[in-house]
């Protein structure tokens, strides 16, 4: 057998597991968030808490619920990290200083997990297992918690009513992501990956002397690292480091764990909508654009074109044997179209288009089928803005889910787009404009370009991963990339949640013989259609100057 | 007090009171319940998969080591050590420059663009530097039969395997240097590649340090 044909044996088996879990992980997430019933140990943490977990909240009350508990969290990470120096099981690491503190609070806060640190020379265990990987933990729950909040904005009526942040947060934490993470963690270490807390330790090498390695709880890290589509890694290798992703098979694995939610949550979608054929549509324009680019990815990779991957043969730099193209190749791709963000094998070394393929899965923002949550709200929103561009088109008042798109709506979604696009472009232009931060770049020309456009196209859409030649642990990129991340995250929760309360209040709208079908093929092509066209023109020139003029060089 | 401000100062209570709780569940009681499992169950694998040569540790299958000569008087980079199979190039690996007490080893990639001239230039010198070393009287190695994998760095820098098709060009190098019929220590390669998982999943590959290992037993045992 091929490597290419073996590439895509391990896509279809990759499908099938996903399939498999659809059904069953949609209806049960669904079930989590309509339940009327608290778990005993969900009790405890709302008296913990101080909240009422029935309390009923309005958009605005549910926004600043959002808001108060990252602004914590941030502020937390923070300390946490500049206190390390006294904490026990630091490895005698010393504090971090507080522009990279800022970042990396800012970065996992946000499920970005951006890192301008190395893993095992910076993190101790109790920030590396009580402060990051915790916010592993609660920003995925955050963004599905959100996400959750926009689909009752779609199904209820004649209510403010979004449900309630705390409840959300505590059972997307208890009852999905920390089952699910505990499964995989379990899974990864009987593959090899390790979960230990010994120190930095000796070990004998076959010439004689010795390697020196960190232990840690890095098992459970990688579970939710993948499961909540964070990204961040315990070693600076992320999954491409054997003892977080030790064998193929653990690497389809975590493939898996990082797919697996944000395409459920379309079923979730559709069950709570009380349509699963919506959901359908939904998902089949998420995996028209994630099969499309794996399907790329792999030619390009395969066909390695760039002088340095010719003279050696075969696009092996940065990438690792027990993967070989293939795997690498489909982990590429569904690291950047989920708001990942680990790596197995180093995007900065693939193929020039290859580069940009990567790039391009974070400027669709993220939603094919993008992050837990995020993923799910920012396609709704394109899903919006699909059926008003179809209204003009016939000259009728659109209408989604049974909810009219009027002024007030179109103008939340029309925001929510312009958003993340304006950080990203705006911030590049200055980094490249300011004399020093282009210092900061490994690789020069077209190269140079497209790592800085990479670094905040991977921050303001909450992405992590890098074109990593490029310095980021800089004054200036920790500060800018920092507050990339941080507007990229809350900005676009305002007017979500602001348009989940406006959907919410409207009365339903009857289903006539001119309402456009949101249920079928013909939707789902115009939806991706509208994602392609709206990404396309806003990044286009950025691409030409960076990973388009690379590849065609 | 104003009413806005005292709202806030309780929000942000709230926010604080449900990180600390949620922060004792999974970064305190679930790290800890998964390390209790992995020792117990799986307590070799957990700790790094260690393996051992001659009753001593030498090493993880897992992380990938260099088979070097010992630095000469003068020299920068060492000589590989001819003897022994090679593992991949590790040009991304770094070294520890945040807290010199110890020698950590620092996972990472080169990062190197496909049309960077500093990779091209590595990728022709490993290339050079393989046929060389590999080419012994009678048996030359061609440069197309050098594989993509013995001159590209890995993700990790620590990859532990090489292809197949690698170490079947050091066959007659390792062979020669340590008196070995060629056969054998084909054969010897052969017992150690590792085919696809279940067939199809990642690629054919072959662990250096095992198979240095077996080696090691083989020229013991020879004589």
């Amino acid at each position: 057998m091929g490597p290419v044909l073996a590439g895509f044996l391990q896509l279809l088996a990759l499908i099938g597991a996903l399939a498999l879990a659809y059904v069953p992980l949609g209806n049960y997430m669904a079930k989590v968030f309509s339940a009327d019933k608290h778990w005993r140990v969900e009790m405890w943490v709302y008296r913990g808490i101080g909240a009422d977990p029935d309390a009923k909240m309005r958009w605005p009350a549910y926004l600043r619920g959002v808001l108060a508990f990252s602004a914590v969290g941030v502020l937390f990470l923070y300390l946490l990290q500049r206190i390390q120096g006294v904490l026990p099981g630091s490895f005698g690491f010393s504090s971090i200083e507080p522009a990279q503190a800022f970042n990396t609070a800012a970065s996992f806060v946000t499920n970005t997990n951006w890192q301008s640190y190395y893993g095992e020379q910076a993190m101790g265990h109790i920030v590396q297992t009580a402060g990051l990987a915790v916010q592993n933990f609660v920003s995925a729950a955050v963004g599905i918690a959100v996400a959750v909040a926009l689909v009752r904005g779609f199904a209820r009526s004649r209510t403010g009513e979004l449900g309630n942040f705390w409840a959300d947060l505590v059972r997307g934490t208890i009852r999905i992501l920390l089952p699910g993470a505990a499964i995989a963690a379990i899974v990864l270490v009987a593959c090899g990956a390790i979960q230990n807390f010994s120190g930095i330790h000796e070990v004998g090498q076959f010439m004689g002397g010795s390697q020196q390695w960190n232990g840690g709880a890095v098992a459970s890290q990688e579970a939710i690292k993948e499961f909540g589509t964070n990204g961040g890694g315990y070693f600076n290798a992320n999954s491409a480091h054997p003892f977080e992703n030790p064998t193929p098979f653990t690497n389809l694995f975590e493939i898996f764990l990082l797919l697996v939610i944000p395409f459920a949550l379309t079923r979730t979608f559709g069950v709570m909508v009380g349509s699963v054929k919506q959901g359908y549509a939904i998902l089949a324009a998420m995996c028209t654009i994630w099969l499309g680019f794996v399907v790329l990815m792999m030619w390009t990779e395969f066909a390695h074109h760039g002088p340095a991957l010719q003279a050696a043969g075969g696009a092996m730099e940065g990438k690792e044997v027990r993967f070989g193209v293939g795997s690498s190749s489909i982990f590429a791709v569904s690291t950047t179209l989920t708001s990942t963000g680990a790596v197995d094998s180093f995007h900065s070394s693939f193929t020039g288009l290859g580069g940009g393929i990567t790039m391009l899965g974070m400027m669709l923002g993220e939603i094919a089928p993008g992050g837990t949550g995020s993923g799910l709200y920012g396609m709704l929103i394109m899903a919006v803005i699909a059926v008003f561009i179809a209204g003009l088109m016939v000259g009728r008042t659109p209408e989604y889910l049974g909810k009219k798109i009027g002024s007030r709506e179109m103008k939340l979604a029309a925001i929510y787009i312009l958003i993340t696009p304006a950080l990203v472009l705006v911030f590049t232009a200055i980094s490249m404009a300011l004399p020093t931060p282009p210092h900061s770049m490994l690789n020069s020309g077209a190269h140079g370009f497209s790592e800085v456009l990479y670094a905040f196209t991977s921050a303001a859409n909450n992405n992590g991963s890098a074109f990593a030649g490029l310095n980021a642990n800089t004054d200036w990129f920790n500060t800018m990339t920092g507050s990339a991340m941080l507007l990229g995250r809350f900005l676009p929760m305002v007017f979500v949640l602001a348009l989940a309360g406006s959907l919410a209040e409207q009365k339903p709208v009857p289903v006539t013989a001119g309402t456009l079908r949101t249920d079928k093929p013909l939707y789902a092509g115009l939806l991706v259609g509208t994602i392609v066209v709206i990404t396309g023109l806003t990044y286009f020139p950025a691409l030409a100057l960076g990973p388009l003029a690379e590849g065609l060089a | 007090m104003n009413n806005s401000v005292m709202n806030t100062t309780r929000l942000l209570w709230a926010g604080l009171r449900a990180l600390l709780v949620l922060t004792l569940v999974t970064g305190v009681i679930y790290p800890l319940v998964i390390t209790g499992i992995a020792q117990g169950l799986f307590h070799d694998k957990a700790n790094g998969s260690e393996i051992k040569s001659d009753g001593k540790v030498v090493g993880s299958s897992l992380i990938g080591q260099s088979y070097n000569l010992p630095l000469k008087k003068g020299q920068e980079t060492p000589e590989p050590d001819l003897k022994w199979f090679q593992g991949r190039p590790a040009n991304g690996l770094g070294s520890n420059s945040v807290n010199t007490r110890y020698k950590l080893l620092l996972s990472g990639a080169t990062n190197l663009s496909a049309d960077s001239k500093d990779l091209i230039q590595q990728v022709k010198d490993a290339k050079a530097a393989v046929i060389k070393d590999n080419s012994v009287p009678g048996w030359t190695v061609r440069p197309s039969e050098v594989p993509a994998d013995a001159v590209t760095s890995s993700g990790s820098g620590l990859d532990p395997n090489i292809s197949p098709a690698y170490a079947e060009i050091q066959a007659h190098r390792v062979a020669t240097e340590n008196g070995l019929p060629v056969a054998r220590v084909e054969k010897l390669v052969k017992d150690h590649t590792q085919g696809r998982t279940l067939g199809f999943m990642g690629e054919p590959r072959v662990n250096v340090l095992e198979l240095n290992i077996a080696l090691k037993d083989l020229v013991a045992n020879r004589s």
